[in-house]
């Protein structure tokens, strides 16, 4: 029924449109050099009288990405996080500077552009609530024209690697939080994009989604070579996915490198929550401080860097011990830590995601 | 009682949040009023003094009923959207556990609301029907206090009526039809569209036995002046009555829905 | 804007809205027997409407000259173009919510024209009653009109209910694009739009002459019935001007659609750099 056929769209359909590749290369994939973008905001200042002022959401960005990276975009918030993912899409136009995404540039062609890259809204679901989600994915297809066999390609594959088998017939509306995460990065990756953009992607979910989450996004950047950005609170994604962290702070980029490095930078540190018998005195061991007593309960603190086991052994060596857990610092903590350093954790460390002990 | 105080007075600060959406319905209620004083102006022309009505009082039923539509929500809307999100997206389990009666909290929170909109909608619009037409104010300070008393039955029965509407959610799962059913069967035995002494013969006396008599009918009356002496006792214990009724079966329709909700466990 | 060529993006346009438009009515069927009542129930509820006017008329002949079965004229064709403009743009009203809830994203990176994901968001069927009433009432106000069918008269009708149809989508869209700027103002719009359409079903000649020159001149909705209906029941103008300018219609409505169009994109642009 489709009198155009997907030609008319294609990469090498257009080339019209005033802008050349300007040394594009397939190594960098993204490109932003000076990114600005200023807002205007206006504020009530007495009764009748707007005070304006000008926001400089981001200020000043430049950064690559190759094909097949997967990057992990943090920052605290406010810091200009999602403005920035906002022009990469095309839906905010940038106040300053260059965006090239795949050799286009996303705010003047926006809907060619939507074709090649996948979203996700961390908490917006952009699933038929009333509807089973095979419905939602049957728009998908036809919404981005997406070929029989690939689409049925992608989703036998979608449905075996996110455990979506039962729940193609289920109106959305029913599902869990963690379900319909799934179900949406499904439904972001069903026409191939060569870019996924993921809004806090693990966000509310349970213990056993997030792993799934983590681990499809792994194959899909492994086995497709899609080119991953993700925003996140949680340090483990980061972890668990990304090799490059960037971390953006008052709409400036301030770190850009390997997460080792950003724990070096920062100084993090790892928390070892012991749960001891009896109440004792502060546990002394050798590569770790006690930076909390409570009760039974204590807490250690250790280079985030360092293996959590030695310490383990040493504390169930000398201590008589009931349970123990690591919490992994908050991201927060370690951007405050980088931002300002020589800063004390404060509470900050012991507030982390507890995850039990384990190899790293 | 100091809870449900509070609740209405947070009802009364939302809606003053929202300028521009009151700047833009007091245009709104502006331009119908000008469209409908117009039609009836013809209409009183061709029979001066139908349903009892002069020219003049013809014309402050509309811009009364412009200036009512926000506040008594005759059209619906107000609490009974977020009323019935909260039914279809099952949070109202919650809702129903708290230590606080249901119905209570959304008639605080909905006076509130009236409140705010006889004032920020209410006033303007009558100001610009006042300047364009010649209308009939009420001359005694006391026929206002009636005219206070009677919105406030008014904004009552009016809940009372959504709150049937809304509850019914639980059942329909897509309110938005009825909702809209509603507001259309209130615009037109409120009096809205056409006052209820202009009816004919018996549909007139049924429409003015309804409910939604109370919601417009009844107050522009008092304001009117055409009910005075004990004929507003009259029509206030009108309005009362209903009140009494309509909050009855919201109780019972409720006490039902809660059921409905523990059986199926949200 | 470097986007695709025009036809293919109408072409785009078009075929999105009706992908959606299939998702909507489906959701509503995962209802059906709500659905059903509530349609049956809205078109009865609508003919209250009319009724109405059905009772003015107990107690008059004729309203500002017209009788009762010109006002159903007047009333249904009014009607019908605001119901077929209503069923197809009537969610346009709900971009500012859109914007305020961040939703509006989330259409903005789909390879699809936006304003035909706007214009399909909530399709809902139930607005076909407000069209069949409209329609009804036109239809029985030509068995009791005495009307001399001369063949431009009859081509007259349905072009004005096109048209008629789409001044009232421009005004939809104008309102639409209005919420980029004032996202809380989606109430205006209904001062045009079921303001409009209220307007419309009674005589002009109950109107003052500033009013009728405003919405001959500024807001052109006479022409979305009173100006060629006028023509087709053989009466003159209230503002003395020519039976013809009925038949400009159509090129009215053109006029309309390319302003609401412009405004649409003015709007997404200015949603583009301030993001809110």
């Amino acid at each position: 029924m489709d009198g155009f056929s997907d030609d008319g769209f294609s990469d090498d359909g257009f080339s019209d449109d005033g802008f050349s590749d300007d040394g594009f290369s397939d190594d960098d994939f993204i490109e932003l050099d000076g990114i600005e973008k200023v807002f205007e905001v206006r504020r009530r200042a007495g009764l009748l009288r707007r005070e304006r002022r000008e926001v400089r959401a981001v200020d000043g960005i430049s950064f690559r990405v190759p094909r097949g990276e997967m990057v992990g975009y943090i920052g605290p918030n406010g810091a200009g996080k999602s403005t920035t993912i906002k022009m990469l899409t095309g839906i905010l136009v940038p106040s300053g500077g260059r965006l090239r995404v795949a050799g286009i540039d996303p705010s003047r062609e926006r809907t060619r552009l939507a074709r090649r890259i996948g979203v996700v809204f961390g908490q917006r679901t952009t699933l038929w609530w009333d509807l089973p989600l095979r419905d939602s994915y049957a728009l998908v297809r036809r919404m981005y024209r997406i070929p029989d066999d690939r689409y049925r390609r992608n989703l036998d594959r979608c449905v075996e690697l996110l455990d979506l088998g039962d729940l193609l017939d289920v109106p959305v509306r029913q599902l869990s939080l963690g379900q319909r995460m799934r179900g949406d990065i499904a439904a972001a990756l069903l026409h191939d994009p060569e870019v996924l953009y993921l809004d806090e992607p693990t966000i509310g979910l349970d213990v056993v989604s997030k792993a799934k989450v983590r681990g499809f996004l792994r194959e899909v950047n492994a086995e497709h070579g899609t080119t991953v950005l993700l925003t996140t609170h949680d340090l483990t994604d980061i972890e668990q996915l990304c090799k490059r962290v960037m971390v953006i702070d008052h709409g400036r980029l301030v770190y850009d490198g390997g997460l080792d490095g950003l724990h070096a930078v920062g100084g993090s540190e790892r928390t070892l929550v012991v749960d001891l018998e009896r109440e004792l005195p502060p546990i002394e061991v050798p590569g770790a401080r006690t930076v909390r007593v409570e009760g039974p309960r204590q807490w250690l603190a250790f280079p985030a860097a360092a293996s959590a086991a030695p310490l383990v052994a040493a504390v169930a060596d000398g201590y008589p011990l009931v349970d123990l857990s690591v919490r992994e610092p908050e991201i927060e903590d370690v951007i405050a830590r980088m931002l300002f350093p020589g800063s004390e954790p404060e509470e900050g460390a012991a507030r982390g995601a507890v995850r039990s002990v384990g190899p790293h | 009682m100091r809870l449900y105080a509070a609740v209405a007075l947070s009802g009364f600060k939302r809606y003053a949040t929202y300028r521009v959406a009151t700047v833009a319905g007091v245009f709104t209620n502006t331009v119908f009023g000008f469209i409908v004083a117009y039609t009836y102006a013809a209409l009183w022309d061709e029979r001066p003094h139908l349903g009892g009505y002069d020219l003049s009082q013809a014309l402050t039923f509309v811009w009364l009923g412009q200036a009512l539509l926000a506040t008594v929500a005759l059209f619906g809307g107000g609490f009974q959207d977020e009323l019935q999100e909260r039914i279809r997206s099952g949070d109202i389990a919650v809702d129903l556990y708290r230590p606080v009666d249901l119905q209570l909290w959304w008639l605080a929170s909905d006076l509130g609301r009236a409140a705010f909109q006889l004032v920020g909608r209410g006033i303007v619009p009558m100001v610009c029907g006042a300047l364009a037409f010649e209308l009939t104010l009420p001359g005694s300070p006391l026929t206002w206090l009636w005219f206070l008393l009677s919105v406030v039955l008014a904004v009552c029965v009016g809940f009372a009526v959504r709150y049937l509407v809304a509850l019914a959610a639980f059942w329909l799962l897509d309110g938005t039809g009825l909702s809209l059913m509603s507001g259309l069967l209130c615009m037109f035995f409120s009096g809205m569209v056409l006052p209820l002494n202009v009816f004919p013969g018996r549909l007139g006396e049924i429409a003015e036995a309804l409910p939604w008599a109370a919601m417009l009918q009844v107050p522009a009356d008092v304001f009117l002046g055409r009910r005075h002496g004990s004929a507003v006792l009259g029509a206030l214990a009108f309005q009362a009555g209903w009140v009494v009724v309509l909050f009855a079966a919201g109780r019972a329709l409720q006490s039902v829905a809660t059921r409905k909700v523990v059986v199926q466990g949200g | 804007m470097a986007e695709p060529l025009p036809r293919a993006r109408a072409y785009d346009g078009l075929r999105a809205y009706a992908l959606i438009v299939a998702m909507w009515v489906r959701s509503t069927m995962a209802y059906r027997t709500s659905f059903l009542i509530m349609a049956f129930g809205n078109f009865a509820v609508n003919v209250l409407d009319f009724v109405a006017i059905a009772l003015m008329f107990s107690h008059i002949d004729t309203l500002g000259g017209f009788t009762l079965a010109e006002v159903a004229f007047l009333y249904g064709t009014s009607g019908t173009a605001f119901g077929l403009a209503d069923l197809a743009l009537g969610s346009m009203e709900r971009v500012g919510r859109r914007i305020r809830d961040g939703t509006l994203d989330t259409l903005l990176v789909r390879p699809v024209p936006i304003l035909a994901q706007v214009a399909a968001d909530r399709f809902a069927l139930r607005r076909l009653g407000r069209i069949v009433q409209g329609a009804l009432l036109l239809g029985w106000s030509l068995t009791r009109l005495d009307i001399d069918w001369t063949p431009d008269r009859v081509v007259l009708v349905p072009l004005m209910l096109l048209s008629g149809a789409v001044i009232f989508g421009a005004v939809f869209v104008l309102g639409g694009a209005f919420q980029f700027w004032a996202k809380d103002a989606s109430e205006v719009q209904n001062s045009f739009t079921y303001g409009g359409t209220t307007m419309l079903q009674y005589p002009p000649t109950v109107f003052a002459d500033e009013l009728l020159r405003g919405v001959t001149f500024v807001i052109p909705l006479a022409f979305v019935n009173w100006l060629p209906a006028l023509y087709v029941l053989g009466r003159p103008n209230p503002l003395g001007l020519p039976g013809w300018i009925g038949f400009t219609a159509p090129l009215v409505a053109l006029g309309c659609a390319a302003v609401a169009g412009l405004a649409w994109r003015a709007g997404l642009r200015t949603y583009q750099s301030t993001g809110s």
